[in-house]
């Protein structure tokens, strides 16, 4: 019963780290239902997202390096800390100028090229930004707080020992990253499926042609969905950022993100969340298990066979859009 | 040549355009027509002959497949539409509908005709009225309308491209191919619709068709593409009975069937038609 119930929490804390990954890979698919593009720089746009945020919040000098190169004065700060929701307000604003930037510099001259060379621009674009962000911010690690709730929940704790006689350890910032990752999810969907917009990204997502035949402004809609994955980078940035500080090692979270597409499928919205789940899961209850046995460690690699598995034998995932074939 | 036809009052005039692909590839060497109001034109050749091109130089889906108009000049009601983006020419009600249907696949044909709406500003009763309107011509896309389009037949989908276009509220409507795939059946009742809709909603339409017989039947105008060129016009009444275009398009000679044993000399006599 003991073992049972530890691996109950452990699938529970599983379930929580599934939902980070799933916001990773919710920024990927995005544009790559729109676009057709694999956006390699969605991993750096979090980092890049959750640096900004912190550099706002703690007033810290953009360029401060470089100034302070170049002039010889030694300024690191502005000496105050802004509040939290003009931070997260301007970090949004600057998402959202990125997006704008990357349709006015990259996208717009690419239209019609093959999608490798879409590809390729945005390593590029990865590398741009992560050297960028580090010139601007600075590379040391930075601890983000903007006043979610963390630590171990004791209601959750208090609660299950009551019930079971053991007492569950479950973070109060994955809670509440669960919950906000349940309303983006909800909010996506039904701007997809219901609004003007979301139908015209839909429509762009089968037939760039078709959707410019009918007057949708391709360039457009591009500046819509990169604004929507910088969001997306934005919320994934706040909630990575917390956990584990922000510094460059979070771009890295994005590899995860690459088996959870292949599990979800990389065109469906619910298969990013239940792909993210099911790795975030799957990883916890097979280290637990199966770990012990053959030394550990499994969390590494997990997840990457299970998507090995997953292309062998279902390549569009398990939600991906089926291709349709007339015959 | 009949140049009668264009003193009309011309919608749309295309006026010795050139098209080079690529910066390199020449397509259109010089193609001019006009689009009366009220009018149905077909433009007819073969494969390659640039009639595609030519549709797409109007609607200007031509610079996404880094295609250009190098020379001559389109106007549409009088004002040059060459450099407008294909949103704004929708909304000056110049629509394409473009070859092989181009539905979305993964919307609905409902969502699919919807869409076709994405630039107007009207209310939304508006456009559900016109919705309405679609389904009445095309009562088959009523009861599909919440299938997926990938999965409806190569005629609904033909007819789902051609009511996507209507929900714009178009003024003229480019329509390429629309015989294309389809059954001779099928072909009938969609050239049936464009009639109606050229006499009931006041639509043009300039029809790029490799179907001669059944193009020159249904317009009042036809021009006649081979390799980048126009190399005859006139109503579509007179070319019916043009014996180069019996021959060369619509299979019939005065020496009936012709044997392929006299290709060469009809290749011939071709080329001296371009």
């Amino acid at each position: 019963m003991q073992t049972l119930l530890f691996a109950l929490e452990v699938s529970l804390n599983g379930f929580m780290t599934g939902i980070l990954y799933a916001l990773v890979a919710l920024g990927f698919v995005l544009i790559f239902k729109a676009s057709g593009v694999f956006n390699y720089a969605q991993g750096v746009m979090v980092l890049f997202a959750a640096l900004t945020l912190v550099g706002l919040q703690q007033g810290i000098v953009p360029f401060q390096h470089l100034i302070n190169n170049l002039l010889g004065t030694s300024i690191h700060g502005f000496g105050w800390n802004m509040p939290t929701f003009l931070a997260l307000l301007l970090t949004l604003l600057t998402m959202l100028l990125l997006a704008w930037l990357v349709e006015k510099l990259i996208l717009k001259h690419l239209v019609n090229q093959n999608p490798v060379i879409l590809f390729m621009a945005t390593i590029g674009l990865a590398y741009f930004l992560e050297g960028f962000g580090d010139l601007m911010w600075g590379a040391d690690l930075k601890k983000l707080d903007i006043g979610i709730p963390m630590g171990i929940s004791d209601t959750v704790e208090q609660t299950t020992y009551d019930w079971f006689g053991y007492g569950f350890f479950i973070d109060r910032l994955d809670i509440t990253a669960s919950i906000v990752a349940a309303l983006l999810v909800i909010g996506l969907t039904i701007f997809s499926q219901f609004s003007k917009t979301g139908r015209a990204l839909r429509a762009v997502a089968d037939d760039h042609q078709a959707a410019l035949s009918v007057g949708i402004s391709l360039r457009r809609i591009w500046v819509i969905v990169w604004s929507i994955a910088g969001l997306v980078a934005l919320i994934a940035g706040i909630f990575w950022g917390s956990k584990s500080g922000v510094q460059f090692s979070l771009s890295l979270v994005a590899l995860k993100a690459l088996p959870v597409l292949m599990l979800g499928g990389l065109t469906s919205i619910p298969g990013a969340i239940v792909g993210g789940l099911l790795i975030g899961v799957g990883e916890k209850l097979f280290d637990f298990m199966v770990g012990p046995m053959i030394g550990g460690a499994t969390e590494n690699w997990f997840a990457y066979v299970v998507a090995l598995v997953f292309l062998l034998f279902r390549p569009q995932g398990l939600f991906g859009e089926k291709i349709i074939e007339r015959v | 040549m009949n140049k009668e036809h264009k003193s009309d009052k011309a919608l749309l005039v295309v006026n010795n355009i050139e098209v080079i692909y690529n910066r390199v590839i020449l397509v259109l060497k010089g193609v001019s027509l006009s689009l009366p109001e009220k009018g149905i034109v077909s433009l007819l050749g073969g494969n390659g002959a640039g009639k595609t091109t030519t549709l797409k130089a109007i609607s200007n889906l031509l610079r996404s497949e880094r295609g250009e108009v190098t020379k001559g000049t389109i106007t549409y009601q009088g004002a040059l539409v060459q450099d407008l983006t294909p949103a704004e020419l929708v909304r000056r009600g110049v629509i394409q509908v473009m070859e092989g249907r181009h539905c979305f696949e993964h919307l609905t044909i409902e969502e699919n005709l919807l869409t076709g709406a994405f630039t107007r500003k009207d209310k939304n009763s508006d456009i559900r009225f016109d919705l309405e309107k679609v389904y009445e011509y095309f009562p088959k896309l009523k009861e599909r309308r919440k299938s997926q389009a990938g999965y409806t037949s190569g005629g609904e989908q033909q007819m789902c491209a051609i009511g996507r276009a209507l929900m714009s509220k178009p003024e003229t409507i480019l329509l390429d191919e629309p015989s294309m795939g389809l059954a001779p059946q099928l072909v009938e009742e969609i050239f049936e619709i464009v009639k109606d809709l050229n006499q009931k909603e006041k639509v043009s339409f300039l029809l790029a068709e490799q179907n001669t017989n059944m193009a020159l039947k249904y317009s009042n105008y036809g021009y006649i593409l081979e390799s980048g060129r126009i190399v005859m016009d006139g109503p579509s009444t007179d070319l019916r009975e043009n014996p180069d275009i019996k021959e060369f398009y619509l299979g019939m000679s005065e020496a009936g069937r012709k044997s392929f044993r006299d290709t060469r000399s009809y290749r011939r006599r071709k080329r001296w038609l371009g």
